[in-house]
């Protein structure tokens, strides 16, 4: 069975190879191949699951070793998967998400002549990130963590004819590139201090080593889980990533690729254990992160930017959970699982909208479309009410267990943990009610009211029919496109209940990550009713604003707030003036010292080393006379060299 | 002695036994022709060439000796080959003709990588497509007609009558034939020998260059003025090392060094044993095969001979006697003075350590390419010292890798100095080599490739030669020769890549060289020299293990 695991990552991995390097004869069958082999790879991944629920809790984990990567002497890394009951979720996610929107590609990249290449892509990406989640050493897990960087750069860059993606593409990757220098740097500490970094040592022995040094490791990985995920301080690509294809938001900028990192801690949670340091950082990022997508997302206009404000904050619920300790692992694998649906399924509900709207993204350019597109209303809907956590529905139990983890952390810390995962669903809720209302609720904004009139006659039709200056038609997408989205609500609606009835996912769970329950100091039913109350606050709110009254066009001017948050919170102006005029002046400080003091040496010994070369050149005169001198005079040191060694 | 007596001895041993010895019959010399079989095969193609030179027709005369040459060298490396594979290299290695020559694995070694490079070399002499055609004739890099005066009318009426100095092929064999059996020597004598066998040739083969062809006479008369001086000198060091050893013979002589020996000669009571000749002479000796692998201070020859010679020649020359040098001065090392290490390795030392930055330093400033080549080879030959003086059996099958390696490169790069030219013939001069890249990327990227090489650059042989001749080099206990080997490599790095940069990042001239299109011949010069250098350096372990295996000299 445990073979079987390699199948599962060679799968895509096969798919990849195959579209990218097949060519254009492909071109008409790679999106088929590239759907074929993402089931195939949830079949496998299928088969797994059901092998290990046979089985006893305690003897689920799977190992495979493949070869040995680098052995050299103590520096041992195999090629070596693990498949236990945390690897086995996120496999049954990220095949199961991906071939829906593999399926959902076939029809939104329809026109798009390089879907192939779009596929082959998808593919690399699958087989990136499930060789992340079944690594089952840090250095291996570095491969794959690389490997989605690698196909996120690629997908957000697909567009790359448009500058805005590309600059959005490499943004992603520099921001991650810091991340992935503290994986990089958490792994060598591991090696240093535990002298191995396969996951069954290091985390075994984690209890015994030194606190100092599990929170600077934890700190590390900290860092390289905020570049995946996007949390505080490292948050700021991901709005950019949303230039990418909208079936690349929903899988990789929503679903998977961005909850790595909760994976990531989730995963090293034997050393977060033994650092309350680290782990009490990683809550403050959590918590941060939470409020700043909330707050992003309630003044976006662009709906796909609005949704990746409100990732980021659900990303931010789950590292909060994940730095709770054992009352939270389960909790944030349990919102990551939940959230991958009802996300997956808004941002494909996103992308049927702008499908239907000549790839308009300006929601202020929205209103109405519950009539043209009732499928995509009901499904979108269901996600919304999901992400609120309307009781009854997935985010309802995921986010409440969040919210009563968090209160249970203990003291003034709890309180105020509690207060921000509060505060944040209040906002969620407001945010959310704001993308609905002004999308499918309201007046058809979209019409070209007295432009549209036949006042320019010297307008040629065929710039009239098509083009952003048109008229969309908005209409309902294929069945292709449909589908995957019933798919998805069906989860949004039922995965959290049918997780958290009886505590089933925590004790799934628990023989990776322990469990414990959460004691929060006020009752549970008290905080459930509070996070009901504020939910309901928070709709209203929006209802107050874009239901009752009409939602201009033109965006107002707003407060200072809303124009703080509609630039990302100036997220980029604080990176500009911190890190791009410091790095400015430190670089130009450098070089000044490389010009004067290193290449003076340099440049010096260079010069003299010429200098030399000049004056033996002379000796080579071109007179055999002094050459058999020179020959003569060799011979005699020769000779009187050897004497003397014999006489020393 | 007086002259009469001396008569006697000669014709009693020829008559009748002297009285008193035993076994009073003459036995004739008893000589393993299948052992010799390499060396006899190419001796026999030289003379062959010479006849065919008296007999054959002038317009047939260059394809029947060069076919003559081809088939010779090819048939002495299967010959080789044969050996090897009957076991000669490594259990049957054994010491033939009366123990002039020994048949072991470094001496088959080095034999075979002569003649792999002899063959590519005489590809290159038979080049006749670089010339424009002169009076409806092609012709190669040899003056038509090497006994007339430069310049004069008889030189006119050779060019113009189409002559060709088709006597380089046989020459050529003749040098080989020497060339191969000087590593394999096993007594002083049969050193010299060789070495005059080998040396002379080349002398003649410097000297008939078609284009400036003063030069090239200068350059011959330079080198074997030189080469005089230093075979003078290593005469001397034989003659003193017989009278401390009582024989010529490397076995003898290392039982003497080692005081194995139980009788003396009593004619030779007087000085056997006496260490000051045994240090004098060694001294001497290693003074004449420095000079041979152009070490400094006997490396003066080394430039003015290799920028004069024919361009085919040098790289013949380079490549060929380098490794027949560095063998015999292994054999000399190894298995005649191992018990004097500790003399010979701080004079060693020292010479290595001044060769190698002697030769990257004055490389830096040089203006012609093939100057630079020869510093160079200098500078390259105190790499391979540096492998030499490890001592142990790492150091030697290192310096038969590094060799191996070496020669091919050093071929294919003067093989492609050939080929850009202007008006006066080949453009060394480096200034004319700007902008090659952008004019023939093909030519540049090949040479470029060679150059790398050279550095010692990754993922080429130049670099696995280096690695193994520097980590035998350390293991053997010379870690500061190791250190200085790697800061002249940086130097020298600098001069190769500076061609690079002037080959693809420099604007080209407007009167720059033009690049001749080879025939097939220098083609697969350049080609073997290519696919040589990449896989040594991508794949070096098959070779590396040969050389290892092939790594005990026989005693």
């Amino acid at each position: 069975m445990e073979n079987l695991i390699a199948l599962l990552v060679a799968a895509p991995l096969l798919g990849a190879a195959v579209l990218l390097c097949g060519g254009r004869r492909l071109d008409r069958a790679g999106h088929w191949l590239g759907t074929l082999l993402a089931a195939a790879s949830f079949g496998i991944g299928a088969v797994l699951f059901f092998d290990m629920v046979g089985k006893d809790a305690g003897d689920r984990a799977l190992h495979q070793k493949l070869f040995s990567w680098v052995p050299v002497a103590d520096f041992q890394a195999d090629i070596a998967f693990q498949l236990d009951q945390l690897s086995m979720t996120f496999v049954l996610l990220i095949t199961g998400v991906g071939t829906l929107i593999h399926v959902y590609s076939i029809g939104y990249m329809e026109h798009d002549e390089r879907r192939r290449r779009f596929f082959g892509y998808l593919n690399l990406f699958l087989a990136a990130m499930l060789l992340l989640v079944v690594a089952d050493n840090y250095l291996l897990l570095y491969f794959g963590w690389e490997g989605v960087g690698l196909a996120s750069y690629l997908l957000i860059g697909f567009w790359q004819h448009k500058p805005s993606a590309a600059t959005a593409a490499k943004k992603a990757f520099l921001v991650n590139r810091v991340g992935d220098i503290g994986l990089s740097i958490a792994i060598m500490l591991m090696f240093t201090t535990f002298g191995t970094f396969a996951f069954g040592p290091v985390l075994g022995a984690a209890e015994g080593a030194s606190e100092g040094k599990l929170t600077a490791i934890g700190l590390m990985l900290l860092l390289a889980a905020c570049g995946k995920s996007a949390q505080v301080p490292l948050q700021s690509w991901l709005g950019d990533a949303m230039e990418g294809p909208t079936p690349v938001s929903a899988l990789i900028h929503a679903a998977t690729m961005v909850t790595a990192g909760v994976y990531l801690i989730v995963r090293s949670g034997a050393i977060f254990n033994a650092a309350p340091d680290a782990q009490l950082v990683v809550t403050v990022v959590g918590a941060v992160t939470l409020l700043f997508g909330a707050i992003v997302g309630c003044a976006k206009d662009d709906i796909k930017k609005a949704l990746a404000g409100s990732t980021m904050s659900q990303i931010g619920y789950m590292i909060l959970a994940a730095g709770l300790g054992p009352i939270g692992y389960a909790f944030a694998i349990m919102h990551l699982v939940t959230h991958g649906f009802f996300k997956a399924g808004l941002f494909l509900g996103a992308g049927s909208v702008m499908h239907g709207m000549n790839d308009e993204v300006d929601m202020r350019k929205y209103g109405g479309l519950r009539k043209y597109m009732p499928v995509t209303f009901v499904t979108f809907g269901l996600g919304y009410l999901a992400i609120i956590g309307f009781p009854g529905l997935s985010g309802f139990f995921s986010k409440d267990k969040i919210i009563e983890a968090a209160f249970a952390a203990g003291g003034a810390q709890g309180w105020i943990l509690g207060a921000a995962t509060l505060l944040g669903a209040g906002l969620t809720a407001f945010y959310m009610t704001r993308v609905m209302l002004m999308t499918f609720f309201g007046e058809e904004r979209w019409r070209n009211k007295a432009t549209a009139s036949p006042a320019e006659p010297d307008v040629e039709p065929a710039a009239q029919t098509h083009g952003s200056h048109s008229e969309p038609h908005p209409h309902e997408s294929p069945k292709s496109m449909t589908i995957p989205m019933i798919v998805l609500a069906f989860g949004s609606v039922f995965a959290g209940g049918f997780f958290a009835i009886g505590d089933r996912f925590a004790n799934w769970l628990a023989p990776v990550t322990r469990f414990e329950h959460p004691h929060p100091p006020i009752s549970v039913p008290v905080i459930t009713g509070a996070t009901i109350v504020v939910l309901l606050l928070g709709v209203a709110a929006a209802y107050l604003q874009y239901g009752r009254k009409p939602v201009p066009v033109v965006a107002p001017r707003g407060s200072l707030l809303t124009r703080a948050a509609r630039r990302d919170l100036l997220q980029d102006d604080f990176n500009h003036v911190v890190l791009v005029r410091g790095g400015e002046h430190l670089t130009r400080s450098l070089v000044y010292l490389d010009h004067s003091v290193v290449d003076g040496v340099v440049n010096g010994t260079a010069a003299s080393v010429g200098g030399l070369s000049g004056r033996l050149r002379k000796l080579q005169n071109g007179y055999a006379r002094s050459y058999a001198v020179s020959m003569f005079g060799g011979t005699a040191i020769l000779i009187a060299a050897t004497l003397l060694m014999r006489a020393v | 002695m007086s002259a009469t007596s001396v008569h006697t001895l000669w014709t009693s041993l020829a008559a009748a036994p002297p009285p008193g010895t035993p076994g009073a019959t003459f036995d004739a010399p008893t000589i393993e022709y299948a052992q010799l079989a390499p060396i006899l095969i190419v001796v026999g193609a030289a003379v062959l060439g010479v006849l065919a030179e008296a007999f054959v027709p002038r317009k047939g005369r260059y394809y029947v000796q060069l076919f003559i040459a081809v088939v010779a060298i090819a048939a002495a490396f299967a010959a080789i080959i044969g050996l090897a594979t009957s076991g000669f290299a490594t259990t049957k290695a054994q010491i033939v003709a009366e123990g002039a020559i020994a048949v072991d694995g470094p001496a088959l070694f080095l034999q075979g990588t002569i003649l792999l490079a002899s063959l590519v070399a005489v590809f290159t002499f038979a080049e006749r497509r670089l010339d424009p055609v002169s009076h409806g004739n092609r012709v190669d890099s040899f003056a038509a007609d090497a006994a007339a005066v430069p310049g004069s009318a008889a030189e006119k009426a050779a060019v113009k009558a189409g002559f060709a100095t088709t006597e380089v092929f046989p020459l050529a064999m003749f040098a080989v034939a020497g060339l191969l059996a000087f590593p394999a020597a096993n007594d002083l004598l049969t050193l010299f020998i060789a070495l005059e066998v080998f040396s002379l040739p080349l002398y003649l083969l410097c000297a008939v260059a078609r284009r400036k062809r003063l030069m090239s006479q200068e350059a011959a008369v330079k080198y074997f003025l030189l080469g005089a001086f230093s075979s003078a000198f290593l005469l001397f060091g034989i003659a003193l090392l017989y009278g401390y050893a009582g024989s010529v013979s490397y076995a003898k002589i290392a039982d003497v060094v080692d005081g194995t020996v139980q009788q003396i000669d009593p004619a030779l009571a007087g000085t056997m044993g006496n260490d000051a000749l045994l240090l004098i002479g060694m001294a001497m000796i290693l003074m004449g095969l420095l000079f041979k692998v152009g070490a400094v201070p006997f490396h003066m020859w080394t430039p003015d001979v290799y920028q004069g010679a024919p361009t085919p020649v040098t790289g013949f020359m380079a490549a060929a006697t380098k490794v027949a040098a560095f063998g015999a001065l292994l054999r000399l090392l190894y298995v005649v003075l191992p018990g004097l290490t500790w003399d010979w390795r701080p004079v060693l030392w020292g010479v290595a350590i001044v060769t190698m930055l002697g030769g990257a330093i004055v490389a830096i400033t040089q203006t012609d390419i093939k100057r630079l080549l020869a510093y160079s080879s200098i500078a390259h030959g105190g790499f391979i010292l540096a492998g030499v003086i490890a001592a142990t059996p790492d150091g030697i099958s290192s310096v038969l890798f590094y060799l191996l390696a070496y020669s091919f490169v050093t071929i294919g790069a003067f093989a492609v100095v050939t080929l850009v030219r202007d008006a006066g013939g080949e453009a060394t001069h480096l200034s004319k080599w700007a902008g090659l890249g952008r004019r023939s990327p093909l030519v540049a990227a090949v040479f470029a490739v060679f150059l790398l090489a050279f550095a010692g650059i990754p993922l080429t042989s130049g670099f696995s030669g280096k690695f193994a001749v520097f980590k035998a080099a350390a293991e053997g206990g010379a870690g500061v020769l190791v250190v200085v080997g790697v800061l002249s490599s940086a130097i020298a790095a600098f001069f190769y890549i500076r061609v690079i940069v002037l080959m693809f990042f420099s604007e080209p001239k407007a009167d720059g060289p033009t690049v001749a299109v080879p025939s097939v011949l220098t083609m697969a010069a350049i080609g073997v020299g290519v696919a040589v250098t990449l896989v040594l350096g991508v794949a070096p372990q098959y070779f590396l293990d040969l050389a290892g295996q092939a790594g005990t000299f026989v005693r």
